[in-house]
């Protein structure tokens, strides 16, 4: 007995290990079958209601035939706006972190504040606009929506600029400053340089991140069912009105909705997919 | 431009900036502005750091500013209030809370031991060329808008869950004692429940790839220490590797729980927008995001408004409490690694 317990303990512990095994595998199928799950049903509904009229024509009232070309013109508007309003911000603030202040109390408050922003839910973000902007105006607007995009893009640039300018090898500084180039143009003309390729990855998954978000549109730019170029006006955007379309009554609505769920999956794949190849295009050379 | 290389860095500087560094006399003056564009330079990107700074004081602010009306009607007793009835302006946030709290509790059920075996998967059992395309897939899952996982699950997820496991769950768990309460009610396929695995299949590529970045972390020589003394795999992992990164995937589990509470599309499609707080799961809820964005734009009245920001400034705070804890111990991982 006292000779078999060393065997039956190896043996235990043989079986835990398989199970462990078998648990792990059983864990990997089922993260990847979901992905394949929601993928699928993606392509199946989205690609059956997939045509040029998609493209071209303004969304339907209710039991007609039409397509999502103000959504999508909206979604493209809003997101320029809030590249343009908050790129600039989200570099020059990186900037600070990594080129002037890199062990300073300042920047490491606003590290941490602005990863907090990162995954602060951006419900809230909507929340806020709504009273800085909405209120006082009046009347919702699309320059309101895209403000609200720009502060969920400002993080990730932040982000990526800070890490981007961290790796420029300090003998390129060096360099720059020992033939009496002055701070700024050695940042400007030099570190950006550099960093680009790492910066424009951030630009790009920012592009990514805001071009499904949907709760801080809501009560920003709202939505409008016509063609509008009016950034004063509510303007429609493609998560929106997925909103408003997947929860009304109508097939033909709903099916419009799993379209623009495609389109919008498509866009943000690609996106990352490409800042993906910058990011190794960028570490090969 | 090969011409203006073999010229001095300054004069070329100067020359882009339109200016001719002929005379000496206006050279100097170049100089000087060169050395004011370069304070003012450095004046504006420290402004926009403090900028990011100021972003989240105004959200807060602009939170607490809002929130107020609804503060002052209800005090305190906001927080513990089951009532929401617009038509008599009468306001409580604790359906909303429940909600929100136990759909991100379910979630974390599922995808905390799902997403560290998945890590455990990818970093000690995974052949090595699959390691990539797995983890590059993962990723994927993380960058999808959290819109079409509220869209699956409600014309695809819900349907499902209504004509099998919820009907499974009632006839079998309902009939248990102290249990059963929360699996009775008819099948609705919208309720907590769906919400909550909807929010689990969301945060799961968090989860896991936090995990699999700390689990990487881990010294070699540890592991191969313990392999030495004839630890199994699951042995190592278990024993040496999890509890070295433990910090680390506490840090990415509360990111992830970050996500789930404040999470609003997902769970607004299946969560069926009812402010009662039932014993069953399966019974439709709400949370605090779903009840702003379903509510917030036909909200008539000041009280009613003034609520619904409350409700928000209750999600910030809670969020970023969670939010701050979960990058403290990140940040301490992080130094650790070095």
């Amino acid at each position: 007995m006292s000779e078999m317990l060393p065997q039956s303990r190896y043996r235990g512990r043989r079986r835990r290990n398989a199970t462990a095994t078998a648990l792990a595998l059983a864990a990997t199928a089922i993260g990847l079958g979901w992905l394949v799950l929601i993928l699928g049903a993606l392509l199946w509904q989205g690609f059956s209601g997939l045509s040029v009229a998609v493209f071209t024509e303004m969304t339907p009232p209710p039991g007609s035939a039409g397509g999502l070309l103000n959504p999508i013109f909206g979604s493209l508007i809003l997101t320029v706006l809030a590249v343009a309003i908050g790129t600039p911000i989200g570099i020059l603030a990186g900037t600070y972190m990594a080129e002037y202040g890199r062990y300073d109390v300042l920047t490491t408050v606003v590290r941490f504040i602005n990863d907090i922003l990162l995954s602060a839910p951006s419900i809230v973000v909507g929340l806020f606009i709504y009273e800085v902007m909405v209120a006082p105006m009046g009347h919702f607007s699309g320059l309101a929506g895209g403000v609200a995009l720009a502060v969920l893009v400002i993080p990730v640039v932040v982000r990526t600029t800070e890490d981007m300018l961290t790796l420029v090898p300090n003998a390129l500084r060096e360099a720059a400053t020992s033939i009496g180039l002055p701070r700024s143009l050695t940042i400007t003309r030099i570190c950006y340089r550099a960093a680009r390729a790492g910066m424009l990855t951030g630009v790009l998954l920012a592009v990514a991140r805001i071009s499904g978000e949907t709760a801080p549109l809501l009560f920003t730019s709202l939505n409008n069912q016509f063609w509008s170029t009016n950034l004063n006006a509510p303007i429609a955007s493609l998560p929106v009105v997925i909103f408003q379309f997947a929860l009304s009554p109508y097939k033909d609505w709903q099916a419009l909705a799993w379209t623009g769920a495609l389109i919008i999956t498509l866009a943000v794949l690609a996106l990352s997919i490409t800042a993906r190849a910058l990011v190794a295009t960028g570490k090969q050379s | 431009m090969n011409s203006s290389r073999s010229r001095s860095v300054a004069d070329v500087a100067i020359q882009q900036r339109g200016l001719v560094a002929a005379v000496p006399g206006s050279r100097a003056k170049v100089l000087d502005r060169l050395r004011l564009g370069d304070a003012a330079f450095r004046q504006l990107t420290r402004a926009a750091a403090i900028a990011v700074l100021v972003l989240l004081s105004a959200v807060m602010f602009s939170l607490v500013k809002g929130s107020i009306p609804a503060l002052k009607a209800f005090g305190l007793g906001f927080l513990a209030s089951e009532r929401w009835n617009p038509v008599t302006e009468n306001f409580g946030a604790l359906p909303a809370i429940y909600g929100t709290v136990i759909t991100s509790f379910i979630a974390m059920l599922f995808a905390v031991p799902i997403g560290l075996m998945i890590a455990f998967f990818l970093t000690e059992l995974c052949p090595l060329w699959l390691r990539r395309p797995i983890g590059i897939a993962i990723e994927l899952l993380a960058g999808i808008p959290s819109i079409i996982y509220g869209i699956w699950g409600l014309f695809v997820f819900a349907p499902f869950l209504q004509e099998t496991l919820q009907p499974f769950l009632i006839d079998t768990v309902g009939n248990v004692p102290f249990i059963g309460p929360l699996f009775g009610g008819p099948p609705y396929g919208i309720g907590l429940l769906t919400a909550g695995l909807i929010l689990a299949i969301m945060v799961l590529p968090f989860i896991t790839s936090i995990s699999r970045d700390v689990f990487e972390a881990v010294p070699t020589v540890l592991k191969e220490a313990a392999y030495g003394l004839g630890c199994t795999t699951w042995e190592v992992a278990r024993n040496v590797v999890m509890p070295y990164a433990r910090v680390g995937v506490i840090g990415g589990i509360m990111l992830a729980l970050g996500r789930a509470l404040g999470e609003t599309m997902a769970v607004t499609f299946v969560i069926g927008n009812a402010h009662r707080i039932s014993a069953s799961l399966l019974a439709p809820g709400t949370t605090i995001s779903a009840t702003i964005a379903n509510e917030f734009t036909e909200a008539v009245g000041d009280l009613y408004t003034s609520a619904l920001i409350a409700l928000g400034l209750i999600l910030f705070v809670i969020t970023f409490i969670v939010l701050a804890i979960a990058r403290y111990l990140l940040l301490r991982i992080e130094r650790r690694i070095g």
